[in-house]
């Protein structure tokens, strides 16, 4: 396999935000997963006075959570950090003027002022190229930061700080998290990083017991899970429509798997037309949002991929094979790709084909077994599941630049890792894997670094990442 | 009648002494008259008279038996035929006759005779009531004799191992819609935990579909056949491994009525 690089860097990531990834640019697109030329930003503990105290905790692991989790930082060791951190602007000075410089001397060397002067974070061992500081309180009831970011290898005092800034939120735990993905999220805005504070994953959980699966929601951090079906049948597959308004799924639960529908914003179920079909499932909805795809067994000899209005009236077909197909996934950006798992050449493969069902093209070599494909918000990349190179259902998580059908693996063979769902920023992926025993949701960076947990009751599958 | 009359007068005479008690002393009554001079009756002999005769109960269940009973004045001699001979002025005798009978009884006296007759009917046992039936079994019990079919891995084609338990279970749900007219079967189609979820929700339909197939072609109603994939959702073995996993690979038979 030729090495890949995928630009992840942080200015490399910030220009193609920018520039949208354009086509020129792609073609000679250098991958890198590495995580090299990340700057180096150092986040001591904040301390909080009177009410405050009992939550700094939370706030000081949320902060360092969303920032190591975005993967653009290198985060400096906290056993290198100077003992006395500043906690606001007075408390930082600037080092005893050291001797004036001689012409052709070397630079002077900073004196060391124990964590007050910028000089202590930009010097070894900590070498940071940001700096955040700041402290909490209570005031008027409420949970209040006064947050700053330095850039401390500016000696200037007024020229190294990038802001301040002052946060509120209620006095509790939830509030002192809120506050905190604020705080990162203006960190992270300072290399042009969406924050994914805010994002929420849905998924499916055995949890409730008896084989029953239900659709479950979470934020971005695996915190606040609520369940959002009550069928006690298996209710599992969900999507979410662009816009976030719309929940669809399949269900059991009136005897053979159908599609249902379910607003985000009522709480109510909205109604759905099936067709005659022992199965419908695995909806996909269309990036204006007016159809939905599916597969179907409407022509009862194999399932095969459907689409249709919101309702489910203006019934298509897509696909017309005499195999096995699954998992429609309509390309985010142009709308006319539409991504399919198909056995028309054998084991599952990853077809793409366009929204006509016209000219479909494997993407996958062919080798073991490939599903679950998700494209990226750029609509450029794909994450999804193979065992290529293990034995079937031993699913490792992989990304493929469609264009050129590289791929980079981001798992090796620790557990069955499925379900990749890419978070809005484009940089993150959630999926389930079964590593730690049962199936989990877990979190990850999109070069396979920064795994966080989210899920920890019965087991859990099929996450997807929304705004 | 003379006692009559006396008998009148002696009322009249017993209420005229107790009203006479009633009011001041009578008189002492007159003596009694004398009593009627008795009846000279001409001793005649008499004749012989059967006061029952009876069969109790009248009609019995061949094997059974009969309680012939009687009882007869003036009589010398009492026979009662059909096997029984000479008997007692009054008696009972227990019968079990073979087939509807008639017994005679003859009484002689010396003033005569007299004859009577009872019949005793014989009714044939009807046939056995029918075994007590043993509980029906349910549709579920019967299912349970239906086989699950399995498969190979990535495969609905029923296997030439399959096809013969295929033919057996066929013979069974023909049985069984026979049986249950209301009833329909359902063929769950169900994969291993390998392949994707959503893949095998495909499969799991494939293979119900070519156990329904194969059961139409061998004459089932394809209407009372229905399928139902359920993928790899209800697996019927939790282990991994292949023996599970085959277990797995499967169409099973459930019914609802």
């Amino acid at each position: 396999m030729k090495r890949i690089q995928l630009l992840l860097g942080v200015a490399g990531f910030g220009a193609l935000a920018v520039m949208g990834w354009s086509a020129g640019q792609q073609s000679d697109l250098v991958i890198k997963f590495l995580g090299a030329g990340k700057p180096t930003i150092a986040l001591p503990d904040f301390r909080g006075a009177g009410g405050a105290a009992q939550y700094a905790d939370v706030f000081n692991k949320t902060v360092f959570d969303d920032v190591q989790r975005a993967g653009v930082f290198t985060m400096a060791p906290k056993s290198f950090y100077p003992l006395n951190p500043p906690q606001q602007e007075s408390d930082l000075r600037t080092p005893a003027a050291p001797e004036p410089a001689r012409r052709n001397a070397p630079p002077p060397v900073a004196k060391d002022c124990g964590g007050r002067c910028l000089s202590d974070w930009a010097s070894s061992p900590v070498s940071a190229a940001y700096l955040g500081f700041g402290y909490a309180s209570e005031q008027n009831g409420q949970f209040v930061v006064f947050g700053h970011l330095y850039n401390p290898t500016i000696p200037d005092l007024n020229g190294a700080r990038l802001f301040r800034k002052l946060y509120n939120g209620e006095l509790n735990e939830n509030g002192a998290r809120q506050v905190a993905h604020q705080y990162a999220a203006d960190i992270l805005n300072q290399l042009g990083v969406a924050s994914l504070a805010g994002s929420k994953v849905y998924f499916v959980s055995d949890r409730q017991g008896r084989g029953t699966k239900e659709i479950w929601s979470m934020d971005f951090d695996g915190s606040n899970e609520k369940r959002l079906t009550s069928f006690n049948s298996i209710t599992t597959m969900p999507a979410v429509s662009p816009d976030g308004t719309r929940l669809a799924f399949t269900t059991f639960a009136k005897g053979q798997p159908r599609l249902m529908m379910y607003s985000t914003v009522t709480g109510r179920f909205i109604p759905f037309l099936n067709p005659q079909a022992s199965v419908n499932a695995q909806p996909n909805f269309t990036p204006d949002g007016k159809n939905v795809l599916f597969a179907s067994t409407a022509d009862p000899r194999f399932m095969n991929i459907y689409i249709s209005d919101l309702d489910g009236g203006g019934l298509r077909r897509l696909s017309n094979v005499r195999a096995v197909e699954a998992e429609p996934k309509v390309n985010p950006k142009n709308g006319h790709d539409v991504l399919v798992v198909s056995g028309r050449g054998g084991m599952q493969q990853i077809y793409m084909m366009n929204i006509d069902g016209a000219d479909p093209v494997r993407l996958t070599t062919g080798e073991g077994e490939a599903s679950n494909p998700a494209w990226n918000p750029n609509g450029q990349h794909i994450a999804f599941s193979w065992t290529r190179g293990y034995a079937p259902g031993n699913w490792n998580l992989f990304i493929m630049d469609v264009s050129s059908r590289e791929t980079v693996q981001l798992t090796h063979g620790e557990g069955r890792n499925e379900n990749p769902s890419w978070a809005p920023d484009g940089r993150h992926l959630a999926f389930s894997s079964n590593r730690t025993g049962k199936s989990q949701i877990f979190t990850m960076l999109a070069d396979g670094t920064e795994v966080r947990q989210l899920t920890t009751q019965g087991n859990n599958y099929m996450p997807v990442w929304v705004k | 009648m003379k006692r009559n009359q006396i008998a009148l007068i002696l009322m009249v005479a017993s209420l005229l002494l107790v009203s006479a008690g009633c009011k001041k002393k009578v008189p002492a009554p007159p003596p009694p008259p004398p009593p009627p001079a008795p009846v000279q009756v001409q001793e005649k002999p008499k004749a012989a008279v059967i006061n029952s005769f009876t069969a109790e109960p009248s009609t019995i269940v061949k094997g059974e038996s009969s309680t012939l009973r009687w009882s007869v004045a003036n009589s010398t001699t009492v026979t009662i035929d059909g096997g029984i001979g000479t008997v007692q002025a009054s008696g009972s005798r227990s019968v079990s006759p073979t087939e509807n009978t008639t017994y005679r009884m003859t009484a002689s006296g010396a003033g005569g005779d007299a004859v009577a007759a009872v019949t005793v009917y014989v009714t044939t046992p009807p046939p056995p009531p029918p075994p007590v039936e043993a509980p029906k079994p349910s549709l579920e019990q019967r299912l349970s004799e239906v086989q699950d079919i399995y498969f190979d891995y990535d495969k609905s084609e029923v296997r030439e191992d399959a096809r013969a338990i295929l033919q057996k279970d066929a013979d069974a749900i023909k049985a069984i819609l026979s049986d249950f007219p209301s009833a329909v079967i359902t063929l769950e189609g169900h994969c291993d935990e390998r392949g994707s979820a959503e893949y095998n929700l495909g499969l799991g339909d494939r293979r119900s579909t070519s156990a329904k197939e194969f059961l139409a072609q061998v004459g089932l109603p394809a209407d009372r056949l229905k399928t139902i994939s359920y993928g790899k959702e209800r697996p019927a073995c939790t282990e991994s491994n292949e023996a599970c996993w085959a277990k797995n690979r499967r169409v099973h038979f459930a019914g609802a009525q």
